[in-house]
Parts: structure tokens; sequence; C-alpha cells
């Protein structure tokens, strides 16, 4: 199979979805040329030249106003795209998708849908600093209504940016930073979908679960290696989907490991590893034999130098600390 | 409005101090001795400058993600903030901000800000404690063309119009948010007209002119000392440069060779020199000797700077919260 970037995957789907469905369209900053191709990161490349002006839409600065114009359009019969250059600038959006697009299903008693996906760039490890490198998906994992999702290879984001783009509900959609151009992986062409709320088992073992999402399965199969020369069979388990999450396929794995070890990048306290952990912790606390363990970012902002930001990012070494942890 | 020479002579300084700051961190980025994201001010160091010299050490500034020019003007130093670029122990954030967070507190620079205008609201505030206070202060709140899309811009106009809050807005209208021309992303041409939606005053300036910047920013600065509320001043200026550094757009995907050569034509500190010369305020030789003081000014905060011991990894967990 051919082998594509992070990015290239989430704009093949973007490319597919647009032609598949002329309703669907693209609504953000500097989408249709950005730095010369297609956006800061090219997720966008090529859309504008295919599709015309009319469906990539270069706003203005106004994610406020990006977020809510989309749930308008949602509303009545279109499916947009919209794009929050940098995830951090969620804080600027927020009130739209949790107060609109959330919500509006449920006030209206089922009768109206919102198909809108928020597309963005979330996570650190560029030296970006404090404004542009958070990982905030545990700020709105908490808000009924939205589908949150994070993929981690190019061939989910094609398959789960496809899936969203076609459900009709809002969904949150966070694309990794450090993987857009870092990460290259065979992608199937043509129709790939990877439907909601499913994860996925990246690698089987018996000894020990890791889950992982985001930049972060990297590490945790860079941690599964180090430990399997251990003689620690590690399974490396992906939720992808955060909202609604798959909690059958978690708590197997668990259950088959009696160990595990929840690893985001988002600071640990308040973080979504809390919420896995908690599941275990209610439906699995007999098949455990060790203390559940997380990995996560210290509680502070993301530091700008990289001796700073190294520290504070979670990485496979940190990862097999807490593995022998609880490995005794 | 007659300025004294040495005045004068101090805005052509700050002007090049701006942008041979700014020559020496390109340098140091592509050489990939600065991490992380960097936007120059290059080819708007009027607008800072101008803006600053009628300000006094006490006043507030709220700046942007292209900050740099706006804390040297408000009497920055550079040795701390060459440091910072460099993610070094002694920079003013001590590497933990990087570019966009740069502030000092002391000289009332309230920081530079990675959010696109987030310092508009920050301004107010700062404004509003002034009021408060029953102080004479006023605050300079710097934003581009693009950052006037946000609601933040309209909000905060708005309450300090109606609260006669003493800020000037400092819209540095440099054409473009990324690649966005301002012509596709305003719905009027002049910013500063968006005044009228608040009924306060404004004008528009060539940003290029440090003189005719600097003659704005002091009617402004006097007003809103005398408790006459805020302004909304457009200066007309130019990025030289990519968005940031690394954004080469070699290809000239949204604007031409052409344009950004008519306005390096129209650099700020060319047509001053040239002011200072034909007015005999200063000679070439006095030119080249502040030429001089600056770099050796420059090359003393680089050994400082390079001389600086990057922080300990644990310095990520300091400073969250006050404490005893
Ligand atoms: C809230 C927010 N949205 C988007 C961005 C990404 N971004 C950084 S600078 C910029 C353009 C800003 O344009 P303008 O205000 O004109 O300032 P300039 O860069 O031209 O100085 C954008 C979109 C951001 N930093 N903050
Ligand atoms: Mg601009």
């Amino acid at each position: 199979m051919r082998e594509i970037t992070f990015v290239e995957a989430v704009n093949e789907a973007l490319h597919e979805e647009m032609a598949r469905d002329e309703r669907v369209y693209i609504f953000g900053e500097d989408v249709r040329v950005g730095y010369g191709k297609g956006g800061p990161f090219g997720a966008t490349n090529g859309l504008a030249t295919r599709f015309g002006p009319e469906r990539v839409i270069d706003t203005p600065i106004s994610e406020s106003a990006i977020a809510g114009t989309s749930v308008g359009a949602a509303l009545w019969g279109m499916r947009p795209v919209a794009e929050i250059m940098f995830s951090d600038f969620l804080a600027l959006a927020m009130d739209h998708i949790v107060n609109s697009a959330a919500k509006m299903r449920y006030a209206y008693a089922g009768e109206a849908t919102v198909p809108v996906v928020f597309r963005m760039a979330c996570g650190a490890g560029v030296g970006a600093a404090l404004h542009h490198s958070q990982s905030p998906e545990a700020w709105i994992t908490n808000v009924p209504g939205l589908k949150v999702v994070m993929p981690s290879t190019p061939a989910d984001a094609k398959g789960l940016l496809k899936s969203a783009i076609r459900d009709d509900n809002p969904v949150v959609f966070f694309e990794h930073k450090f993987l857009y151009s870092r990460l290259r992986e065979p992608v199937p062409e043509g129709e790939h979908l990877i439907p909601l709320g499913k994860a996925d088992v990246k690698r089987s073992g018996e000894d020990l679960t890791i889950i992982a999402y985001g930049a972060m399965l990297q590490q945790a199969m860079r941690a599964a290696d180090l430990l399997n020369q251990e003689g620690v069979k590690v399974e490396v388990l992906d939720p992808r989907t955060l909202v609604p999450l798959d909690r059958e396929t978690i708590l197997q794995s668990v259950k088959k490991t009696g160990k595990v070890i929840i690893v985001h990048e988002a600071p640990t306290f308040g973080g979504f590893g809390g919420e896995i952990a908690a599941l275990i912790a209610e439906e699995a606390f007999y098949s455990l034999d060790a203390p559940i363990k997380r990995v996560g970012a210290p509680f502070t902002p993301v530091p700008a130098s990289p001796i700073l930001e190294k520290f504070y990012l979670p990485n496979a070494e940190k990862i097999v600390k807490a593995a022998k942890e609880i490995m005794e | 409005m007659q300025l004294n020479n040495e005045f004068m002579i101090q805005l052509y300084r700050t002007m090049l101090m701006i942008r041979r700051f700014e020559e020496k961190a390109l340098d140091l980025k592509a050489r990939q001795i600065i991490p992380g994201l960097l936007h120059l001010y290059i080819g708007e160091e009027a607008v800072a400058t101008g803006m600053c010299a009628a300000l006094r050490r006490d006043d507030y500034i709220s700046s942007t993600h292209r900050g740099h020019g706006h804390c040297i003007a408000k009497g920055g130093d550079i040795s701390l903030m060459m440091a910072e670029l460099l993610g070094r122990e002694k920079g003013y954030c001590r590497g933990k901000g990087g570019s966009m967070h740069i502030a000092d507190i002391d000289l009332g620079i309230l920081g530079a800000n990675g959010v696109v205008a987030a310092g508009m609201p920050i301004s107010g505030g700062a404004a509003l404690s002034i009021k408060m206070r029953g102080k004479d202060q006023v605050v300079a709140c710097f934003f581009g063309d693009g950052g006037s899309n946000q609601g933040a811009f309209h909000e905060s106009l708005n309450m300090a119009a109606l609260w006669k809050l003493p800020v000037i807005y400092v819209c540095e209208n440099n054409q473009y948010a990324i690649s966005v021309a301002q012509s596709r992303s305003c719905s009027i041409r002049d910013i500063y007209l968006r005044k009228d939606a608040y009924e306060i005053e404004g004008c528009m300036v060539d940003g290029n002119d440090v003189l005719a910047v600097y003659q704005a920013a002091k009617e402004t600065v006097d007003r809103a000392r005398r408790g006459e509320g805020p302004t909304l001043i457009e200066c007309k200026t130019y990025r030289w440069r990519g968005h940031y550094e690394g954004e080469a757009d070699r290809t000239y995907t949204y604007r031409t060779k052409q344009e950004i050569e008519e306005w390096i034509d129209r650099c700020p500190i060319k047509r001053f020199q040239k002011v200072l010369l034909d007015q005999g305020v200063v000679s070439q030789v006095g030119l080249n000797q502040i030429e001089q003081e600056i770099q050796s000014d420059l090359q003393k905060a680089m050994e400082f700077a390079q001389n600086c011991p990057f922080p300990e990894p644990q310095d990520a967990l300091k400073d969250l919260y006050y404490e005893e």
C-alpha cells in the first residue's frame, strides 16, 4: 500500500468527501492558500483550486463566528468542516461548540441535526509554546452532545475524518501537529471508513495494556518495544474516539492483562485518562492485579524552551518507568 | 510640530535597534538556534516607535504575536529578550514563553500574546484599573488588521467608549493576516472608520512615517490622559518577511514580488534617515556612529544570551501559582 503522511491523509479525506457530497464545505482561516499550500500545515491543500472559493472559504479571524456560523449552516442543510487553526483557539470557539452545536438536537427534541466537524491542530513538541501547543480534549469531553475524535495514525485520520463528516452529529476532531508531516504510513486509497466509537488494538499482548492516543501512540509503541526486550508482552490500545468511548474493547483488554497504563499528552490531572481509569476501576476492578497508572504532562502550561518542553512531555521512557512500577 | 534633535535621534535609534535585533533573530532562526515560532516586525518599526515615544515609562502597552518591536520601543531589555528567544534561564520568561510571551511588568509591557486580539480586552482592563486607582496613565494597545475582526475588538471598543477608558487602540494594518489580504477579511477599507460605530475619535496615519505616527500618538495620548476616552489609530504599513520565519512563499501565492519591493522602497528607517540628514539633525558620520553603537549593544546582548545557561528541566514546574 502506498504511504502518505498524516496531513496528506487528512487532506485526502477532505478531497474525497467534498467530491462525494456537495454540501460539504471548508470554513476557516487561511484554508485557501495559507503558506502557499492550504492552511499552515497543508491540510486543505488543493481544495480551493479543485472545488472553488465558494466551497473553500477563508474567514476573518473570528473563531466564535466560525463556530457559530457553521452551526447555523449545518442546521439548514449544509455540512461544514470548520477549521480552528490551533486547538488552543478552541477556547474562543467554545461557546457555539458547547452551547449551540452540542445542545440543539437535545433541546429541539430530536428535530434538529447539526452535522458539523470542527477540525483543529493540537499538541506540543514543536517549541510553539503556551498558546500553540495545548491538548485540550478534556475541555470538551465533558460536554454531552459532542463526539470527540483524536486519531493517531494517517490511516485512522483518513477513515475517521470521512466518518466524522458523514456523521449527523457535531464532531470535534483533533489532529496532532507533531504527526502531520513526521508520520508517514500506509493509507488505503479511496473509500476507507472507520466508525466513530471503535477503539483499535494496535498491538496485542498478554502482560500489560497501554492505552494511548494522539501523538502518544507512537510513544506507547516505542515503550512496548522496549518492554518487549525485557520479556513483557504489551497490548497497545488506541481509543481513537474519546466520545463515544469504546468501553468494551478497553475492558476486554484490561481483563486479559490485569495491568493498565493510560497515556495522554495533556496534563494528567483532570485529563481524559481519569475517565478511562474510573471506567476500569468500576467495571474491571477484580481483574486488576496492580494499580492503574497514568502517564501525562505535569499540571502546567506547555513551556517554550526545548529543554523544558522535553521535560514536560510524556514519552516512551516515562511509560517504561511507570510499567516497571507495576510489573513487580 | 517642533521636535528637538535629541528626540528625533532617539526615534531613529529605536527603529534601527528593532531592525537590527530582528535581523539577528532572523539569522539565528535560519540557523535553527532559535526554537519555536518567530514573527518579525521588519518594515513596521515606525509604528511601535512613534507610538511608544508618546508614552511615559509608567504607561502600559499590550502587544501581539509580532511583539519584539513593541517591547524594544517601550524600553525592553534586548539582552533579556534575546535570552528568551534562545530559551535561556535569564530570559524575560525564564525560557518558558519564547517570542510570543515576552513581558516586562515593571515597564508596563503587558505581554506579547499568541492569541490574536487577546491584548484588546486586557488593555481595557488595565485602563479600567487606571481609572479606578485615579491615575493619569494610559494604555497603548497594538493589534493587527486581522485582529480587528475578532469579537474582542468590538467588545473592547464598546466598553472603552462607554466608560471613556484611557486606551489608544493602534491598528497595525500591514494589509495581510497570514495569507488573507485585508480586502478579503474586512468589510471596510479603512479600519479606523470603525471608530464611528462606537462614537470615539480616530484617524489614519502613514505607518511608515515615524513622525506622523508620533504626532497622532501624542495628540491621542494627551486626550486619553485628560480623561476624554479612547482613540482608534490605524497605521498603514507592510510586513516585509513571511508571516513567520519559515514561511518562504517563494512562489508569491498571496502577494506579488512587485508589491513587496514597492514597500521595501518605502522603508521607514531609510525615509527617516533622509529627513534627519535633510534637516541637518544629524550628519552621515553621526548616523554611522549610531549604527556602530547599536551593533555593539546588540553584540553585548548576544553575548549575554549565549553565555546564559538553559533552565533546569524542573523549572518547567515553577511559577504556576502565587505562593507565600
Ligand atoms: C485567536 C487566534 N486565531 C488564529 C491565530 C493564528 N494566527 C496567528 S497570527 C494570525 C494573523 C494575524 O493577522 P494580523 O492581526 O493582521 O497581524 P499580523 O500577523 O499581520 O501582524 C493568525 C490567523 C491566532 N494566533 N489566534
Ligand atoms: Mg496584518
